[in-house]
């Protein structure tokens, strides 16, 4: 087993982790960060895969790389709207998850005083 | 080789450790600490990896800016416990979950183990490709020219994630300077901070941004560091964001994609078709485009950080608007 | 000629990455905030300092010495404000 090997099973177990947090978790904001850490897991298999593809005096694969660059940047702007969302809903209706039944004192939203 | 090894299987032990804590964590402001700390770890995984390029980006703005806007986030959601504990799955759906996990993630790992060896590579026709376009870094060349696409759609991206958090605004703060207005902080740390770091700041972002073109480094993560420095006077007070109606900083986000998409269009008249580049224009096109996006990456980075306006206008815009 | 460089590198970066052992370790078993950031920054600086010390002779030109010395430079200023930061914040806690 080399390396890389053990690194790729960091990434299945980021993966596993991560998708545990997303639907085990109630709270929207502690979703949103074990999705993060989904996709880093996916991002790392990117990697593992780039590395194996190392060649032409390369230490990896440049193609699967620029993806994984790309992936980063547009997962920062799904979590900053996620998280907008999340602030928005919280201003709203005072729900820090998306339960069925939002709680009863809901706290009046603080953008629409006068 | 065993040394290297033992490093491997540390790396890995610490980054599923430190992920585990994160779901684990008592405190939503806990969670964000360990992902950032996942982050960081992550970053030094890629560097084992041979992809520093990656590294780089992922300790900019995977750990770094997402880290930042996650906490920004926690300090002002306050959930109720009572809420929170009745939406909580219950133990045997979390038992149900983490089967789930436990399966999906052993199916990858099967999946991986088992991949084709020799690897298939892009490798050599990336390098192949690069040498023409005069950029010493393949990671580069593919995100300018061979998968240039993709990277246009990603600059796209960023303006609409940009638009999408600013309509999160309520009706009456439209026109208003994005986020919350910091104290201002005359004097303290955090303020000398803000002082003496953005001129060395500034310098490295288009530093980092600039050899991109030739080692690790490039637009995204330079533009990071672009956006950081303008964060750092806004959080210490010293400096205000511009009204998201101001036409300078919509021309600061929109110029990088629409360069792209100049020069891209223009590769159907001068090369042979979209977002190809004429051989002995390459370089300066590429340069071109990588100063316009690290531009625009610093500015939408730095507006989703901040967020949607929630400031009342000052009032003479209010007039302005009435009028 | 070499092999003293060689030896006094990693004479360097082994007493480097000591101090970062001591300030994990004090960060981990200190009993409060301030102390916590105390040996955190104190053996941050002086490790990473070590370190960069140690990695200067083997710097492959004058560029990539002042960069090194630019980096242990930023995070000096970064770790100082900090810690700064986190001390006042667990100063008004106290209080």
């Amino acid at each position: 087993m080399s390396g890389t090997d053990i690194l790729a099973l960091a990434a299945c177990g980021l993966v596993a982790i991560g998708l545990y947090g997303v639907v085990a978790q109630a709270e929207v904001l502690r979703k949103i960060i074990a999705f993060n850490l989904l996709g880093a897991g996916v991002f790392l298999l990117f990697g593992v895969v780039a590395r194996r593809g190392a060649a032409a005096g390369l230490a990896a694969d440049p193609v699967p790389q620029a993806m994984v660059i790309t992936g980063l940047v547009v997962a920062f702007a799904a979590t900053a709207l996620a998280l907008v969302l999340t602030l928005r809903l919280h201003q709203i209706t005072g729900a820090a998850t998306v339960a069925e039944d939002p709680p009863s004192g809901a706290a009046p939203d603080p953008a629409s005083e006068p | 080789m065993t040394a290297g090894l033992l490093f491997d299987l540390m790396m890995a032990l610490a980054v599923l450790g430190t992920a585990a804590w994160t779901l684990a964590a008592r405190t939503q402001f806990a969670a964000v600490i360990g992902f950032v700390a996942t982050g960081l770890l992550l970053s030094l995984v890629w560097v084992r990896l041979g992809a520093v390029d990656v590294a780089l980006t992922e300790a900019a703005i995977g750990a770094g800016a997402t880290g930042v806007i996650i906490l920004y986030v926690v300090a002002r959601l306050r959930g109720g416990t009572a809420e929170i504990s009745a939406a909580t799955p219950s133990r045997a759906q979390r038992a149900l979950a983490a089967l789930l996990a436990v399966a999906v993630g052993g199916v990858l790992a099967l999946a991986v183990l088992n991949l084709p060896d020799p690897a298939p590579s892009l490798a050599e026709a990336a390098l192949a490709g690069s040498a023409p376009l005069g950029l010493g870094n393949p990671v580069s060349a593919v995100l300018m020219a061979h998968r240039g696409l993709d990277t246009l759609l990603e600059s796209v991206v960023l303006v609409f994630a940009v638009l999408a958090v600013w309509s999160m605004a309520a009706d009456h703060r439209w026109g208003g300077a994005p986020g919350p207005v910091f104290r201002r902080e005359e004097s303290g740390p955090l303020s000398l901070l803000a002082r003496v770091l953005p001129p060395v700041g500034i310098v490295v972002g288009i530093y980092i941004a600039w050899v991109g073109a030739d080692a690790p480094g490039g637009k995204f993560q330079g533009g990071t560091i672009l956006a950081a420095m303008w964060i750092l006077p806004w959080i210490a007070g010293l400096a205000r964001p511009p009204s998201i109606t101001d036409w300078r900083l919509r021309l600061m986000i929109a110029a990088g994609p629409l360069t792209f998409l100049c020069v891209g269009l223009a590769g159907f008249a001068v090369a042979d078709g979209f977002l190809s580049y004429p051989p002995s224009f390459a370089k300066p096109l590429i340069l071109l485009i990588e100063a316009a996006m690290t531009l625009s990456v610093a500015a939408a980075l730095a507006c989703l950080i901040a967020g949607p306006p929630e400031r009342r206008l000052p009032p003479e815009s209010m007039a302005a608007d009435r009028r | 000629m070499s092999v003293v460089i060689g030896i006094f590198s990693a004479v360097c970066v082994l007493a480097g990455a000591f101090f970062f052992l001591a300030g994990t370790v004090g960060l981990i078993r200190f009993p409060d905030t301030l102390s916590r950031v105390h040996a955190l920054t104190k053996a941050d600086n002086l490790g990473l300092g070590l370190i960069v010390l140690g990695l200067l002779p083997l710097a492959s030109g004058a560029g990539v010495a002042l960069k090194l010395v630019l980096i242990w430079a930023l995070v000096l200023v970064g770790g100082a404000t900090a810690a700064q930061l986190i001390g006042a914040a667990a100063a008004k806690d106290e209080r």
